[in-house]
């Protein structure tokens, strides 16, 4: 049987991070997947910090992910609102539409 | 290591946060009105903070997470500076914009504790939580402005890509702990000197590096700065461009001089391309913009360019000439965005640069200030914008790094192209009405930065002296 070690714990963490990365620059539709993405690339962290904790045999990393956790909702909360008043605003919350300004 | 809890010296920090917590409560209980008891209130905060900052004696504190030294004292200053500078520009814009809300004070207050926090992180959680906090409030900061769309468009596109680069930064820090098998500071550095550098160590610090390049808006992840200084309200561009931009460059110097300053050969040639890179963006793509806060913005991507050339130094000049240069930046950009927030005709803000035709003879004392800070930002010699340039430039140039400072001549050199623009709109073109009184609040502002920019070159030493001090904290030397 195969033993799960801390390079593959690592790899999942790159992968999901990849595809946060990506769900963030090739999506075109919607901003709440790009909350979503967000949300991915915390999560790919915590995955790594938590491994390399145990594998490690030491606790800061598993505290690391205690703040990151708890930063994150309060980082959902806050692209939610905004997300809110922009679609107050604009009426629409398609990726392609946020471009009053240019750039 | 079991270091002393020590709480004592993060003192300015917990009066700082009860302070914002108790200006939340009175606004919220207060009838009306609360919006310039609250103003107030911030104000005298910012500046009891910079007392008791200034008075704190240094040392490393709550268990090795939190250090006060010269370098964390000076910066701290120069971003409660910043903080209360801005505030006083926004007491009468967001009234007569109708955004005389008491929540803004508060997020100035919250996000100036987390600039405090970030300058003085020793450890990569303290690091993180100071970033986070500081960036939660300027996301909302940003589209304070709730009704209008650039406004929240402004606050969309920073949240979005400032979660990507604390993403990136995150993801660096996890592999910096998994193999340095810490996050303290001393540690890293310690697993850096015990052998050749593992490549997860190099791979963790390239990301690092791009998540706090995001945050001073250096070349390759700058992309956010024009939008987002465009849309968001004129006060609160000017606290963008100045007190985050402190505390994140500090933050970079003590990340990459302190923890990853063995692996200086490895990060020396990162920061030798994203300052070249910022330079030469910030000389260029400011030529065509016809909106100031836009040209303000990739004005502010060329100025943190020249600071990163001390950075890439790493030494100690090269650490003192980044302060000097900050110190001068604070005060010539606050200045240079009073003047913006004075730009108001029939009651509508102005933004254009075509509005500031003929400002040399409707306000003449304002067009005097504006040439002033567009001078000092070009770096004409007698003014303070000049001295900043020279302590970079002369660091690099003793560090060996000769490219760098020419093309940083070079660059300014372009710049000074629209800067002195700017002076030609005010100075030779046919103007319209004059704009509307400013508050006398404004014209102060205008006046102390003014004056100090024009006649730093009479007394730089005392601000020398203290830069030095501070360098010498953090490299030595």
């Amino acid at each position: 049987m195969l033993a799960v070690g801390l390079g593959h714990y690592l790899t999942v963490a790159a992968i999901l991070f990849s595809l946060g990365i990506f769900g963030i620059f090739l999506n075109r539709k919607n901003v709440i997947v790009i909350l979503m993405s967000i949300e991915l690339l915390l999560l790919a962290v915590n995955i790594n910090l938590v491994a390399f904790s145990a594998h490690l045999g030491d606790l800061t990393g598993q505290i690391f992910v205690m703040f990151i956790l708890t930063v994150a909702a309060a980082e959902a909360a806050i692209g939610l609102a905004i997300v809110v008043v922009y679609f107050r605003n604009r009426g629409s919350i398609a990726v392609e539409d946020i471009n009053v300004m240019k750039g | 290591m079991v270091a002393a809890l020590n709480w004592m010296i993060a003192l300015p920090e917990l009066v700082l946060a009860c302070a914002g917590m108790a200006a939340l409560m009175v606004g919220v209980f207060a009838r009306r009105d609360a919006w310039n008891t609250v103003s107030m209130l911030a104000l005298a905060t910012l500046l009891g903070i910079a007392v008791l900052v200034l008075s704190g004696e240094a040392g490393v504190g709550l268990n090795g997470l939190f250090v006060v030294d010269a370098f964390a004292v000076f910066a701290k200053v120069l971003v409660l500076l910043a903080a209360a500078l801005s505030l006083v520009l926004a007491l009468d814009w967001h009234e007569r914009e109708g955004l005389a809300r008491f929540e803004y004070p508060v997020i100035i207050l919250f996000a100036t504790l987390g600039m405090m926090m970030m300058v003085s992180a020793n450890d990569l959680m303290s690091l993180y939580v100071g970033l986070e906090l500081s960036s939660l409030a300027l996301y909302v900061a940003a589209s304070f402005a709730r009704d209008d769309l650039r406004s929240t468009e402004a606050g969309l596109k920073y949240f979005m890509l400032g979660a990507l680069a604390s993403g990136m930064l995150l993801y660096g820090a996890s592999l910096t702990y998994g193999f340095a098998g810490t996050t303290r500071f001393v540690g890293i550095a310690e697993a850096l000197t015990a052998g050749p550098a593992p490549i997860g160590l190099i791979v963790g610090l390239c990301f690092i590096a791009a998540g706090l390049a995001f945050k001073v808006s250096a070349v390759p992840f700058h992309m956010w700065t024009p939008d987002v200084y465009e849309g968001a309200p004129t006060p609160v561009t000017a606290f963008f461009s100045i007190a985050p931009k402190v505390a994140a460059l500090a933050l970079f110097l003590r990340v990459m001089t302190g923890p990853f300053g063995p692996a200086i050969e490895q990060w020396r040639q990162i920061i030798v391309l994203i300052s070249a890179g910022s330079m030469i963006v910030g000389a260029f793509a400011a030529i065509g913009q016809t909106n100031i806060k836009r040209l303000m913005a990739y004005s502010s991507i060329g100025h943190v360019g020249y600071a990163l050339i001390g950075l890439a130094a790493g030494d100690h000049a090269g650490v003192r000439g980044v302060l000097v240069y900050m110190a001068i930046y604070v005060v010539m950009n606050a200045g240079a965005f009073a003047c913006i927030v004075a730009m108001r005709r029939q009651g509508i803000a102005r933004e254009r640069i075509e509005d500031l035709a003929g400002l040399a003879r409707t306000s003449p004392m304002l067009a005097l200030a504006m040439a002033v800070f567009m001078f000092s930002m070009a770096g004409i010699p007698p003014l303070a914008g000049f001295f900043g340039k020279l302590y970079v430039f002369v660091a690099a140039v003793n560090a060996g790094l000769w490219p760098l400072a020419i093309l940083g001549v070079l660059a300014s050199v372009v710049s000074a192209f629209y800067y002195l623009r700017i002076v030609k709109v005010m100075y030779f073109d046919a103007g319209d009405a004059p704009f509307d009184a400013r508050p006398a609040a404004l014209s102060v502002v205008v006046a102390a930065t003014g004056s100090a920019t024009a006649l730093f070159a009479l007394l730089p030493a005392p601000l020398v002296a203290a830069a030095s001090a501070a360098a010498r904290s953090l490299v030595g030397g």
